[in-house]
């Protein structure tokens, strides 16, 4: 018993420990996020009649991206990239940002769901 | 019609799986019904609301009061949820006993029934709101007879694989039913914790520390129906960045650690 007792506060100091290089590391992500507030690279895309437009997008690799979705029908949609991990309802009339981080190279899908026959696109990083 | 059937089912889908096996963990307590009933009801109106209100809590907290909202929602339901598995793990025993005694109505399940019932309508909440965004845009745009019919095969459809899955989990015996729901509830809390530290990356409040630890996307699709059942029953992420990993990590272990010593109250004492 004693034993389990050990593994388990074994585990649990880990896991502490864990957080805390955790925590450790997002303060260092917060101070660069803080010197190179400027850095985010902003991409504007606009949906209209379920068309996004641009749909072929070209962004740089290892450079923070924030999409700025523009949804200009009358009925809401909810972007989604399964290949980005990112879902996020956009109103009628509305326009969202989307954070999608630092990319490494590669193409991108994205698409609305509420609409996924016209409405979809990609995302190549160079 | 598919179309809309399809994502109908697939927003339905997860909230039906966390009920029945609610629905499963509370079998043989007292009023379990009208509390889970009322907590789905709960949910529906509240989907309408939160429908209502998507554009101003988008706009919330610098455009980030979506990600913000569902972020609250589950680290609410993490939270609801390790406190009815602890509980149910000094009380449980009792219950057992006093349900196997024929009629002896358990009184003792209302505190965590009330916890859990939040848990249905929040669930039901999170996925009914996109719904109704959904159906209310279809209906705008024509075909109103296509979009009933797509709405009530998705809906059935989805709430048909969560009877299923009641129906698995009540022939287990009693005794294994605890454990199991027990397991399966902390489980989906893990990944629900997961999700949630993703809604806050997304809105840009913490780091995702490090992209894609794997990505067992083509072996497993968390779109396709199987994926979809692991990622709402055991929290299965295709490609999880380290930060879902600790935030899953953390929750199992916090909450079978207080399980633990919940066990052996003996080794508190000292």
């Amino acid at each position: 018993m004693k034993n389990g007792v050990r593994v388990y506060v074994t585990v649990v100091v880990a896991m502490v420990f864990g957080i805390v290089l955790a925590g450790k590391s997002f303060a260092n992500d917060a101070a660069k996020v803080d010197a190179s507030a400027e850095a985010v690279q902003s991409v504007t895309v606009t949906l209209k009649n379920h068309v996004f437009e641009p749909s072929a997008i070209e962004v740089p690799a290892d450079k923070k991206i924030a999409l700025v979705v523009t949804n200009s029908d009358a009925t809401p949609e909810e972007f989604e990239s399964h290949d980005l991990h990112r879902e996020k309802v956009i109103a009628a009339g509305a326009t969202a940002t989307i954070n999608v981080g630092r990319l490494k190279p590669g193409i991108y899908k994205f698409a609305g769901e509420y609409n996924e026959k016209t409405a979809h696109g990609t995302i190549t990083v160079k | 019609m598919l179309g809309i059937a399809v994502i109908v089912f697939r927003e339905v889908l997860e909230a039906a799986l966390i009920v029945s096996v609610i629905l499963a963990a509370t079998r043989g307590v007292h009023n379990r019904l009208a509390m889970i009933g009322g907590g789905v009801a709960a949910g529906c109106i509240g989907s309408w609301i939160v429908a209502f209100f998507t554009a101003q809590l988008s706009n919330a907290f610098a455009g980030n009061g979506q990600e913000l909202l569902h972020a609250g929602i589950m680290f609410t339901v993490v939270g609801l949820l390790a406190w009815h598995v602890i509980w149910m793990q000094s009380h449980g025993r009792e219950m057992v006993h006093e349900m196997k005694d024929i009629g002896a109505a358990v009184v003792a399940g209302k505190k965590p029934l009330l916890a859990l019932a939040i848990v249905v309508a929040l669930a039901v909440l999170r996925e009914g709101s996109e719904v109704v965004l959904f159906v209310q845009g279809m209906m705008a745009s024509g075909a109103q007879q296509d979009v009933a019919v797509g709405f009530v095969l998705g809906l059935f459809t989805g709430v048909l694989i969560g009877a299923f899955l009641y129906a698995g989990f009540v022939k287990l015996s009693l005794k294994h039913l605890f454990s199991t729901t027990n397991i399966v509830l902390i489980l989906i809390a893990a990944g629900m914790a997961a999700r949630g530290s993703d809604k806050l990356i997304q809105a840009g409040f913490i780091p995702s520390l490090y992209d894609r630890v794997w990505d067992s996307s083509a072996l497993l699709p968390e779109t396709s129906v199987p994926g979809q059942l692991l990622s709402a029953l055991v929290g299965y992420i295709a490609q999880p960045n380290a930060m879902q990993l600790v935030f899953y990590g953390v929750t199992v272990t916090c909450i079978s650690a207080l399980l633990y010593m919940q066990k052996k109250p003996a080794v508190v004492k000292v």
